[in-house]
């Protein structure tokens, strides 16, 4: 058991040096990072000196290693457009991001339990065949789409649902304002809907088909015929006998998962002007703030490997057939 | 073709026309596949003819008919079948020729990153040792982080173009590829006619690439159906952020993108088309991946 721990964490920490290492490695490819940070009409002087003032003229491992150094303790680098610290406004936008994404999931998983249970359940039924194709065109639509969509049909036709804006949940709720937080929680949630179901939709349809094929395949064996023929109610074996063995896949799929939705994430916070990572990036992207590109990707990747961290921990918990 | 299929025995050819006859039927009985078939052979027609066929030039701004619906009669009867966009542009003339840049990304990048994959792949689980702990390990790492965060990394830095972006979503694609022919490989050259084909004096790159290689083509088909799909689909995110190609081609991300700018003014044309146009291919690659994997081995239904 210790040993596995230890193993994936040391695992764990190769791959975030490797994630540092691309970074860093992408930062070079783009040819002598020194010019972002001069203007176009510098000199050659004052290049030079902006070059040795942050660095560039030293061998490239000494540079990795102050880079790693400066990471360690928080140091992003500095935004080129917003002149602050890189750390401070990922972390400033994060919220939002993390409220999207466990909105999303959470969509995308608690739905996609009972249709996979009961597509599994009436095989071949026209409730499975629908359950299915709406499964298969949910893993055709692009996230962003389905947003502006939903944006015209919902937003603007029907005028149901917002279409931009975000009431917080988290940052008063991780500054102790509890009771504030939860009474606001239904506007939160009404502000989420839109966006969340757009990013979430890929992943839902995707676990759908997952648990389906899962718990088809768990229906099948001896265990469940035993249950049935001891007269166990058929309710309680779906639940207790199948669905216990069937939503491990599931289980792995959440770590991962994250990844996936971080995709959509991105071009959905666009959409809906949601104030989050999404929207630092793509701003990022047009005003060419490498360090803030930079600091997003890092930050999102090491929340991404101790997530997937995580799971593999519970998972070791949950199916006692792991043994270590 | 025919001379090609000249050369073979007569069992082989006949083997060959009776499996693609099997495969036909079992398409049409199947019929989802074929309407899939003939909506992506319409796609390619598209790619493949859109100067010929586009009546109009997809860049052509026509200031006049700025944002008019579809079906709008233009001077001179040309007929704007589905609208223009914000400056004027044809909406039908731009999606016959954004189909080209979605085509070419998705099976050039499939064909960058399979190629990388099989390779490292057929090395790994030919030779395993260190050789093989090496790759197996660069990909771990590579699955490990938000892969879609570092194609946005990579392109800001390197700039839009279309050589940036399959190379890319290629390198992105390569682990998948590695993995399953390194465990094809691993049972397969224990195989007696491997070891036949080495027996005979065949050097390693021929057992490897002309003994090995044409045995894991099916499941290798199955999963570049399937990608195809999620990198029409990653192609069109990337254009839509304006990481694709330049301005002056259109494509159906950059098309998505621009109508943001109306998206109040509720032209639904603009954005309601394009998106369709995405649905539809990566849907046909999608259910044809489908197909393909329950045609070619009902034992591979794990993989999707």
């Amino acid at each position: 058991m210790w040993t596995f721990i230890i193993r994936r964490l040391l695992q764990s920490i190769i791959v975030i040096l490797g994630v540092t290492a691309i970074s860093f490695v992408a930062l070079q490819i783009g040819g002598d990072p020194t010019y972002l940070y001069v203007s176009e009409r510098a000199t050659a002087e004052e290049i030079q000196q902006t070059r040795v003032a942050l660095g560039f003229d030293r061998p490239l491992y000494e540079q990795y290693f102050t880079f790693v150094g400066h990471l360690v303790q928080g140091d992003f680098g500095t935004s080129l457009s917003y002149k602050r610290p890189a750390l401070e406004a990922v972390l400033e936008a994060l919220p939002a991001t993390i409220e999207l994404t466990l909105f999303a999931m959470i969509f995308a998983i608690v739905l996609a339990i009972p249709l996979g249970v009961f597509a599994a359940l009436y095989r071949g039924s026209a409730l499975d065949g629908s359950i299915m194709t709406m499964g298969m065109l949910g893993q055709s639509i692009p996230s962003f789409w389905l947003g502006i969509m939903m944006i015209m049909f919902f937003g603007l036709y029907l005028r149901w649902l917002p279409i931009s804006g975000h009431v917080p949940f988290l940052v008063p709720l991780l500054q102790g304002h509890v009771v504030e937080a939860f009474s606001q929680l239904p506007m939160a949630l009404y502000y989420l809907v839109m966006p969340g179901v757009a990013v979430g939709f890929y992943s839902l349809s995707r676990n759908a088909r997952l648990v389906r094929s899962s718990m088809l395949e768990v229906l099948g064996q001896d265990f469940v015929r035993t249950a049935r023929s001891k007269g166990i109610p058929e309710a309680a074996v779906v639940i207790h006998h199948a669905l216990r063995n069937a939503w491990l896949p599931v289980v792995t799929m959440v770590g991962l998962e994250f990844g996936f939705l971080l995709g959509g994430v991105v071009v959905v916070e666009m959409i809906f002007s949601w104030p989050g990572i999404g929207r630092l990036v793509f701003n990022a992207i047009n005003q060419r703030d490498i360090p803030v590109v930079q600091a997003c990707v890092i930050m999102l990747s090491v929340i991404f490997i101790s997530l997937n961290l995580l799971v593999d921990l519970i998972y070791v918990r949950i199916d006692p057939r792991v043994k270590l | 073709m025919a001379s090609a299929t000249q050369g073979l025995p007569q069992p082989a050819m006949n083997y060959r026309r009776r499996e693609f006859r099997r495969a036909w039927r079992s398409m049409v009985a199947a019929k989802w596949p074929l309407l899939a078939l003939l909506i992506l052979v319409c796609v390619i027609f598209a790619a493949l003819f859109g100067p010929q066929i586009a009546p109009l030039d997809p860049n052509r701004q026509n200031i006049m008919l700025r944002l008019a619906g579809p079906m709008t009669e233009g001077r001179g009867k040309t007929l704007f079948l589905l609208g223009t966009d914000g400056l004027g542009r044809d909406v039908f003339s731009r999606l016959l020729y954004g189909a080209r840049v979605s085509l070419l990304v998705g099976i050039s990048a499939i064909l960058v990153g399979g190629t990388i994959g099989v390779v490292a792949g057929l090395v790994s689980g030919y030779f395993g040792g260190w050789i093989d702990d090496v790759i197996m390990r660069l990909g771990d790492i590579q699955l490990a982080f938000p892969f879609i965060l570092f194609a946005i990394m990579f392109l800001v830095i390197l700039g839009p173009g279309l050589a940036n972006i399959i190379l890319v979503l290629g390198v992105g694609q390569w682990v998948t590829y590695a993995r399953i022919v390194r465990a094809q490989t691993l049972s397969l050259r224990e195989k007696e006619y491997v070891e036949a084909a080495r027996a005979l004096g065949d050097s390693t790159v021929s057992v490897i690439f002309r003994t090995i290689l044409p045995n894991i083509m099916a499941p290798l088909t199955v999963i570049a159906s399937f990608n195809v799909a999620s990198v029409i689909l990653s192609e069109a995110s990337l254009s839509f952020l304006g990481l694709g190609v330049p301005p002056s081609v259109p494509t159906w991300g950059s098309m998505l993108a621009e109508s943001r700018d109306q998206l109040l003014a509720n032209k639904w044309w603009l954005a309601f088309y394009p998106g369709i146009a995405i649905v539809m291919t990566v849907l046909s690659f999608n259910i044809l991946g489908d197909w393909l994997r329950d045609f070619l081995d009902p034992r591979l239904k794990t993989l999707g």
